[in-house]
């Protein structure tokens, strides 16, 4: 299967992610709690797509299925073709690690840590040498526009160059699927036009991104938005 | 993910809390210092032990006569000459080299002029002193002419010299009474200094057999046997040999009821150097409860580490580490505490073992070190295995959603 481009019908386009009639219940009887009911959602590759939805919505547990982190009570769900409860625990964190790129709201790094140690960390889980590894961090890293500060722990960095080594650390496996959940939820305005800049720069390149967020703005510089409510998901808008 | 890569996140979570792995060690330190300074006091105190019986004349083996136990009142058969002739056989007990009959008697009053003191006197032959390793002081040992002719000549220990004629003098030439009976003294004896065997050697006075049984104790039965081994090695067989050719003699058929006892300084080293290995190992054992101490210290810790790096486990576990990755750095977090507290354990132990201690020194046994260097590895494994799998087995998401 070859990547889609702008002239390919989209019918044509393979799926990078297809989830199918997902539930997660919490608890159970009485006190039960379903985050999220029947789901289905496509994303091909190559999409931007926006999920939005209120605090307690079950955006944040949508997230967590996409991103293999929590299993779905009943439904289905394939990323790249590939049914993830098929997979035991350890083959969950090697697809975490090959397909999935995360960037989160409070940025995650290790602390303590430079910023070339974090972006090269999943690539020593992937087990790849030592010189190649600090390689692609570097070109990661100067993708994001952190170029010199490579030897720079996180709290020698501001909130939006975190963010933006975040962004390099997920891209740095070139993942199938980045997954960003409120990645300027901690961000000034300037910061935040920063990383949707960067955002818009990575979809332009051909990436599949998935991004979680409560703020309209953001949602807008998306492809495609998705509403989450009571745990329903519904289509809002297909831009193209 | 590689076993270098592992180790170097470990080394690196270590380094993060330095102070705290710094303490964290110093249990595991202090057990091991205290194992290795306490296994090195036994084994020192056992190597001086052993020393001062050598002293004693190691090739030594000593018949005593005894009551049978299970025949009350009734005398077994007493030491006799007779004995001796067989003993010193050399077609049935090829492993002795000489054989001295004793006859002795304590608080035997010895006078010079005004002086007197009490002494104890050991009447036997030539052969009874490197039987009994007694060193010559001054003037000469009697021999076997004097024994054979009976005369009344005497050496004197370094304590009846010192009562009878003064600190440091030399009475070779003297006469002294020997419950009034005259004897010349022909030589006194090195002195032995304390603590060497049950009686103190500086308060005897030596005889010819002949001559104290002729004045004092009459011809009868002998006190001891004094027997010298060919060599150390030959004093087992030495050993069965007496007691094999005397339960003929004696006509004995169960050794519990022999009328006589074999010692040896052998034996007495062997049930000295039980007691001590007992005492060793009970230091030992109470050096270990603080090491099983430090253990749960470096449990404790290591549980403290992982609650307080949950959301870095979770962050690890979603960029893609799987869980072997977070148990083996959290496990070998564990071992390095522990390895290295070891490591610097044996140190201070050996720092330790350096500080003079009275008469002896402290062994440090090389297998003790590397004994002690395998635990505390083996320490850091057990002690560091639960955090660890709790470590690896923590849900990525609970673990993401810590703050």
């Amino acid at each position: 299967m070859t990547a889609g481009t702008g002239t390919a019908p989209l019918e044509q386009v393979p799926h990078v992610l297809d989830v199918r009639k997902l539930s997660k219940v919490y608890g159970s009887g009485e006190t039960a709690v379903h985050a999220l009911r029947d789901v289905d959602l496509t994303v091909r590759r190559g999409e931007y797509v926006a999920v939005i939805g209120q605090s307690g919505s079950g955006k944040s547990t949508l997230l967590n299925m996409l991103g293999c982190l929590d299993a779905p009570t009943s439904g289905r769900y394939l990323l790249e073709g590939l049914d993830v409860a098929d997979l035991d625990e350890r083959q969950q964190a090697v697809l975490r690690n090959r397909q999935i790129g995360f960037i989160f709201q409070a940025f995650n790094l290790i602390p303590r840590t430079s910023a070339l140690a974090n972006v090269e960390l999943p690539l020593v889980y992937a087990g790849v040498g030592r010189r190649v590894r600090r390689e692609r961090a570097q070109a990661a890293l100067s993708l994001v526009g952190l170029q010199g500060r490579e030897d720079q722990r996180p709290n020698q960095l501001s909130g939006g160059q975190q963010q933006r080594v975040a962004v390099a650390r997920a891209l740095v496996t070139t993942p199938a699927l980045l997954l960003a959940d409120e990645p300027t939820g901690n961000l000034d305005s300037a910061s935040t036009r920063d990383v949707l800049g960067l955002f818009d720069r990575l979809h332009a390149a051909g990436r599949t991104i998935v991004l979680i967020t409560h703020d309209d703005e953001v949602a807008e510089r998306a492809e495609r938005v998705v509403v989450v409510s009571d745990g329903r998901l519904t289509e809002a808008r297909a831009r193209r | 993910m590689s076993v270098v890569e592992i180790i170097r996140f470990a080394v690196r979570g270590l380094i993060a809390n330095r102070l705290r792995s710094l303490l964290t060690m110093l249990g595991i330190i202090i057990g091991i210092a205290a194992v290795i300074l306490l296994t090195a006091l036994g084994n020192g105190a056992s190597q001086y032990i052993q020393g001062q019986i050598a002293g004693l004349g190691a090739n030594s083996i000593t018949v005593l006569p005894r009551q049978p136990p299970d025949t009350a009142g009734t005398d077994g058969r007493p030491l006799t000459q007779g004995d001796v002739r067989a003993l010193a056989d050399p077609q049935g007990a090829p492993d002795v080299a000489s054989v001295s009959p004793v006859v002795s008697l304590q608080g035997t009053t010895v006078e010079a002029g005004r002086a007197r003191t009490d002494a104890t006197i050991i009447g036997s032959t030539p052969s009874y002193f490197p039987g009994a390793n007694i060193q010559l002081g001054t003037g000469r040992v009697y021999t076997e002419a004097d024994v054979t002719a009976g005369r009344k000549v005497i050496l004197l220990g370094r304590t009846v010299a010192d009562d009878l004629f003064g600190v440091g003098s030399d009475p070779v030439g003297q006469d002294v009474l020997v419950r009034g009976v005259p004897f010349d003294v022909i030589g006194t004896l090195a002195p032995a200094g304390q603590g060497q065997g049950l009686s103190n050697p500086d308060e005897n006075v030596l005889a010819p057999l002949t001559a104290v049984q002729g004045s004092l104790t009459g011809f009868g039965d002998l006190t001891q046997i004094v027997v010298q081994a060919r060599s150390t090695e030959a004093q087992a067989a030495a050993e069965s040999e007496i007691n094999s050719i005397l339960d003929r003699r004696h006509g004995i058929d169960v050794p519990d009821n022999r009328d006589y006892q074999v010692l040896s300084a052998r034996q007495l080293a062997d049930v000295l150097d039980d007691t001590l290995g007992a005492f060793t190992l009970l230091l030992a054992a109470i050096a270990a409860i603080s090491l099983v101490v430090g253990g749960i210290g470096i449990t404790n810790i290591m549980l403290v580490s992982v609650t307080e790096r949950t959301r870095e486990i979770g962050i690890r576990k979603a960029l893609g580490a799987p869980p072997s990755a977070i148990l083996g750095q959290f496990l070998v977090e564990s071992i390095i505490l522990s390895v290295v507290g070891g490591v610097l354990g044996v140190a201070v132990g050996y720092a330790g073992t350096l500080v003079p201690l009275g008469d002896f020194r402290p062994v440090v046994l090389p297998s003790a070190v590397v004994a002690a260097v395998g635990v505390s590895a083996a320490i850091g494994i057990f002690f560091g295995a639960y955090p660890a799998r709790r470590a690896a087995r923590l849900r990525p998401i609970e673990a993401l959603r810590r703050e």
